[in-house]
């Protein structure tokens, strides 16, 4: 695993973080109407250490924060998509000491000292996609994209666990993970030709 | 999302102690962080039960007489465990076939029977009118909601809500306890009695205790090698139960000498339909019979215009999953 390396110049990422902040006088407004709520918890946060694809990241997180959000916003790890949030449709899937979880679901609190893998830590250096990445491009598994890492971490997960003998296993075992340009036959392809690589656990 | 004191005990003790009735406990959070980001729960502490370690809460014994499973093994630990699959295929379908894997890696035994609607209503705060989440309001789904995939067993008039769990239909239907450690230590309850019907005060779901702590379940533990859990539904993997059996049965021959039917996806809550399985006992398992035990299952059931078709689905899956049972090795 490579280490991680910030953005240099300007990106889609950085553009779209300017234009949150245009946008947050109206929260303003919203907390000056609560005044009159009741006592609630303050914002609580937290010191943990993740680690992420290998290496350790300390981070001081609020306490509410997804798995997710805190691989996009404070890791810069944008390949787990956010899809609906609310551990629907597997775009957001990632593996928590080797298994496939929802990291919109999982609170970042609860998995320190946990090995987390996203699907940046799944190539071996620049050059060499995982085996599963390569059959995910060779039988065109995807049309937009948006649901390929999520897929792809699924994937592998579903071959180790053992769930990767027949098609229609594959399409149960698959399941969680949906695809609205509907790539479907194409993905089970792609499952099928990297099994046999990436074997069971 | 709104704030929360997080709590992470090493021990269940600690745990309790920390509870009060506005906290929550966090087990795989499939459930508790979703209905947190849509701000249906408000906790106000959530107490993150995931890593207890004072004993273990994740494991399957067989002990004097008893299958016993703790409420922190995941679902997906207990569907593809050998012993499940070979004595009890019940309890290991009606977990597999739920959810997604992903879910199944995460979510709690302990967490997935207290596993709240998917009533629509329920789930949206844009809907005042809800006797479940907000008591005394009334109910948006009897108010001209939609109500295709609501109860028709169990309904009371102020809520109709289905209870989508799959593994409680196994549960009841094998007279399943609970064991919980409470602010008063440990006691057991049957798992008949944790559920309440939505009644007068659907609001009140469940019959714990401010600070009870589920640790495990345990069965009597009679092998059910003959027995299955079908599952009808509008997709065929990872959706909710249009219509569930849950079928445990006991043949001398062709003669029914014990069976348990546990219904899912058609009512308030999870549901054993004992008429039924009394009038199956000492019966030649035919499908006469089996329709019969059927329309028993069923003769108090009340629909909407919508949801009325579950009535005759609910029946046709249970004859379905009598006669399938009956068909599996003993």
């Amino acid at each position: 695993m490579t280490d991680h390396k910030p953005h240099r110049g300007p990106t889609r990422r950085t553009v779209l973080k300017g234009g949150v902040a245009a946008g947050a006088a109206p929260l303003a407004f919203q907390a000056a109407q609560a005044q009159d709520a009741p006592a609630a918890p303050n914002v609580q946060k937290r010191d943990v250490t993740l680690t992420v694809n290998g290496q350790d990241r300390a981070l001081n997180i609020d306490t509410r924060a997804s798995l997710l959000d805190t691989l996009r916003n404070d890791l810069e790890l944008t390949g787990s998509k956010k899809g609906c949030d609310h551990g629907q449709c597997g775009a957001c899937t990632v593996h928590v000491n080797g298994e496939r979880v929802l990291s919109c679901l999982t609170l970042a609190a609860t998995v320190e000292g946990k090995a987390i893998t996203t699907i940046e830590g799944l190539a071996d250096g620049d050059d060499a996609l995982h085996p599963m990445q390569q059959a995910f491009v060779d039988n065109d598994a995807f049309q937009c994209g948006y649901c390929t890492p999520g897929q792809i971490m699924s994937a592998i997960a579903c071959v180790r666990e053992g769930h990767a003998d027949t098609d229609a296993e594959i399409r149960e075992y698959m399941s969680g993970n949906l695809c609205r340009c509907a790539a479907y036959p194409n993905i089970v392809a792609a499952v099928k030709q990297a099994a046999p690589k990436v074997g069971r656990a | 999302m709104r704030p929360f004191d997080y709590q992470r005990p090493a021990r269940a003790a600690e745990a309790v102690q920390a509870a009060s009735a506005n906290s929550m406990y966090h087990a795989g959070g499939t459930t508790v962080v979703d209905l947190m980001k849509l701000d249906v729960w408000r906790p106000d502490r959530l107490i993150d039960i995931s890593g207890l370690s004072d004993t273990s809460y994740d494991f399957v014994q067989r002990k004097d007489g008893r299958l016993r499973i703790g409420a922190l093994t995941r679902m997906s630990s207990l569907a593809d465990n050998a012993m499940i699959r070979s004595d009890y295929p019940l309890l290991s379908d009606s977990l597999w076939l739920a959810a997604s894997p992903q879910l199944r890696n995460m979510a709690r035994l302990g967490g997935n029977v207290l596993q709240r609607t998917r009533c629509p209503y329920y789930r949206d705060t844009g809907y005042d009118q809800c006797n479940r989440r907000n008591p005394g309001s009334g109910c948006a789904a009897l108010d001209g909601g939609v109500t295709r995939n609501h109860a028709v067993l169990g309904v009371s008039d102020q809520c109709i809500a289905t209870y989508q769990g799959d593994w409680a239909q196994a549960l009841i239907a094998l007279d399943a306890n609970v064991e919980l450690l409470g602010k008063d230590g440990p006691r057991a309850i049957r798992f008949a009695d944790l559920h309440r019907l939505p009644g007068e005060n659907p609001a009140q779901e469940n019959n714990l205790r401010t600070g009870d702590l589920i640790t495990a379940f345990s069965i009597p533990d009679k092998t059910w090698k003959r027995s299955k859990y079908l599952k009808i539904r509008d997709r065929e993997s990872y959706a909710y139960a249009l219509a569930s059996a849950a079928v445990a049965l006991d043949m001398d021959g062709d003669t029914v000498r014990d069976v348990r039917i546990g219904l899912g996806g058609v009512a308030t809550v999870p549901w054993r339909a004992s008429e039924a399985e009394a009038a199956l006992k000492g019966q030649t398992l035919d499908e006469a019979s089996a329709t019969r035990a059927a329309q028993i299952a069923f003769s108090r059931a009340q629909g909407t215009q919508e949801n009325a078709f579950k009535i005759k689905l609910g029946r046709e899956t249970l004859v379905r999953a009598l006669l399938e049972t009956a068909q599996m090795e003993g």
